[in-house]
């Protein structure tokens, strides 16, 4: 209660705040009327808060960065992310497993055959019965069709193939399925991502819906959106995928973090990307 | 293996520019200051000296240090004198050795 209580308050500031991403409808709450909401909800039970940014708001975190971190993205002979892709580009054509096949062998020239498509993952799969992540996409192909072993979370391979193929949909607006299939778990990703969590008891909405635009110890909150992974993240010093980056909110909560291939944190990616729909794709990203 | 590497030196240039040489290298540049899962040291394995020639000639040269980044970025100007090709090498720990090159064409 005292945690959230800091939470609350250390959301609310006076309106002359110097926010760089004023939105109308926050951050008007003066301290005097702080009190007496936080009084209310001291009265009652804990409501839930979260509002989900409009739309239009919506915007790529890209927006968010400092230049030299934006100029380090944007030319492709200083985003690190693409040292990877060449790693991808390799394996691509390198036969592997029993039937001594190559992703190209199958797929031709990734250039023209996946274009678009890591815009549309995490997508359903039949033989599941539940949405997979490209990273999961990737390896069932390596042990269905290659008859090789699969690649283990965050490893130089899949990461490389990973940011490959997401190059190719670069520039081209996330477009995840939203239908029958997939929209139980939108709703369960949606759940996870309101949910509190950890011992700071909070959820991702909090930050991520709530207090976009602000500031978390001198760094801007962002609005968490997946339209870059995976990404060279500064302070990693390495390639990410969305699910390590999950996994470091959680740490961050200090909640325990879904394990990685589980579930939760494919539904969450579905989530996310689905909140992000119509965004650009920027992968490789470079983020601070 | 070679670790890869982006490199990007104009193809042309006029005699007398200043031209802008951009390099990336892909290296863990392990501090020797981290500690293991197993509680032991990490050794450290990092770039010592990135050296840039044009036509064998020595027109660039870096130390480094272990608080540089993964993945090392240079970026550096020199004055375009002569056609021929821009050498970049890169020497570290535990014989790390890597040469690249980049031709350029100076009218």
């Amino acid at each position: 209660m005292i945690g959230y209580l800091l939470a609350y308050l250390s959301a609310c500031r006076p309106c002359e705040s110097r926010d760089p991403y004023p939105v109308p409808s926050r951050g008007t709450a003066t301290y005097g009327s702080c009190v007496v909401i936080v009084s209310a909800i001291l009265l009652t039970t804990l409501p839930a808060f979260a509002t989900e940014i409009p739309p239009a708001e919506r915007r790529s975190d890209y927006d968010l960065m400092s230049a030299q971190t934006r100029a380090m993205q944007d030319d492709d002979t200083a985003n690190p992310g693409m040292l990877s892709v060449l790693d991808g580009e390799a394996l691509w054509n390198h036969r592997d497993g029993a039937t001594n096949t190559s992703c190209a062998d199958c797929h031709n020239d990734a250039r023209a055959s996946m274009k678009g498509v890591a815009a549309r993952y995490p997508a359903y799969s039949t033989v599941l019965g539940r949405p997979i992540d490209l990273e999961a996409r990737i390896n069932l192909c390596r042990t269905d069709q290659q008859k090789a072993t699969a690649f283990t979370f965050e490893s130089k391979e899949l990461l490389g193939l990973t940011a490959y193929l997401a190059l190719q949909s670069r520039g081209m607006p996330i477009d995840v399925a939203s239908d029958a299939r997939t929209q139980p778990f939108i709703t369960a990703g949606r759940a996870l991502f309101n949910r509190r969590m950890g011992q700071i008891n909070m959820s991702c909405a909090q930050c991520h819906d709530d207090n976009w635009g602000r500031k978390l110890a001198g760094a801007p909150v962002p609005q968490g959106h997946p339209n870059g992974y995976p990404l060279y993240r500064l302070e990693w010093q390495s390639l990410g995928s969305l699910q390590r980056r999950l996994r470091n909110c959680m740490s961050g909560m200090r909640a325990e973090p879904f394990a990685y291939g589980a579930p939760e944190n494919v539904d969450l990616e579905l989530y996310l990307m689905s909140r992000a729909q119509g965004l650009k794709m920027e992968a490789p990203a470079v983020r601070p | 293996m070679t670790a890869r590497t982006l490199i990007n030196v104009p193809a042309k240039a006029k005699r007398g520019e200043i031209i802008e040489i951009k390099t990336l290298i892909a290296h863990p540049m392990e501090t020797g200051f981290r500690v293991g899962l197993n509680g032991a040291l990490i050794a450290r394995d990092i770039i010592t000296t990135f050296v840039c020639r044009h036509n064998g000639e020595e027109i660039f040269r870096a130390d480094f240090s272990p608080a540089i980044a993964a993945n090392p970025f240079l970026t550096f100007f020199t004055v375009a004198t002569a056609t021929g090709t821009i050498e970049l090498e890169w020497t570290g720990d535990n014989g790390f050795s890597q040469t690249e090159s980049a031709p350029i064409t100076v009218e």
